[in-house]
């Protein structure tokens, strides 16, 4: 089981990376920044779940929150909105920025 | 990749949400998907069904039911396994169709 990398409010981009197989992170998702929420947990990788491996090791799952004007372009509602989307912890990266 | 399943943000059909009520061979299949993950360690796992379902592709995916689409994820991943063979399922629909058939001619 590995420790937690990432704090709440920390800001984390998602890595912009489209590999074959089962993938938990939302396409529309993927390169864009949000902040982390909270630690939703440390469980195993359905991307090796998926596969039929079920020894793998553990992986943090994070609740990250996305303004919606980051993730849809075209968004015309209250740019304050935004959604929370679940995102393993190997699928993040800081954002310095 | 984008899998047939991933389709957040984009322009789809209306959604039915009508929820007949299920018939006894979906519970079955939901069933049977239950005892195949009991075991330790599991025969069969959520998530691996996830993924047989997405690879069943989006033109199978929208032609078949739900429960459809658990039962042809769930049949390709045993044949995967080998816990069952070809030859063994062909032989067991045909058997199951001709009971169909006959039950239905009383």
């Amino acid at each position: 089981m590995s420790t937690p990398k990432f704090t709440a409010g920390q800001r984390v981009r998602v890595r912009a990376a489209f590999p074959l197989g089962h993938v938990r992170t939302p396409y529309y998702t993927r390169g864009c920044v949000g902040t982390i929420e909270s630690l939703a947990g440390v469980d195993r990788n359905p991307e090796q779940l998926a596969y039929g491996i079920h020894d793998g090791p553990s992986v943090p799952l994070y609740r990250v929150r996305f303004h919606q004007t980051t993730l849809w372009r075209s968004y015309d509602g209250n740019p304050n909105d935004s959604v929370v989307v679940d995102v393993f912890e190997h699928w993040l990266e800081a954002d310095l920025a | 990749m984008r899998r047939p399943h991933d389709i957040g943000g984009l322009d789809g059909d209306a959604i039915d949400t009508a929820e007949p009520p299920a018939e006894a061979w979906e519970k079955r299949v939901r069933v049977m998907r239950q005892v195949l993950g009991r075991k330790r360690p599991p025969l069969l796992m959520v998530d691996e069904l996830r993924r047989a379902i997405e690879d069943l592709g989006a033109d199978d995916q929208s032609r078949l039911t739900y429960y459809e689409c658990w039962t042809a994820a769930i049949a390709n991943l045993l044949l995967q396994k080998g816990l069952i063979s070809v030859d063994e399922l062909g032989r067991k629909m045909d058997e199951v169709t001709a009971r169909w058939v006959k039950d239905r001619a009383q």
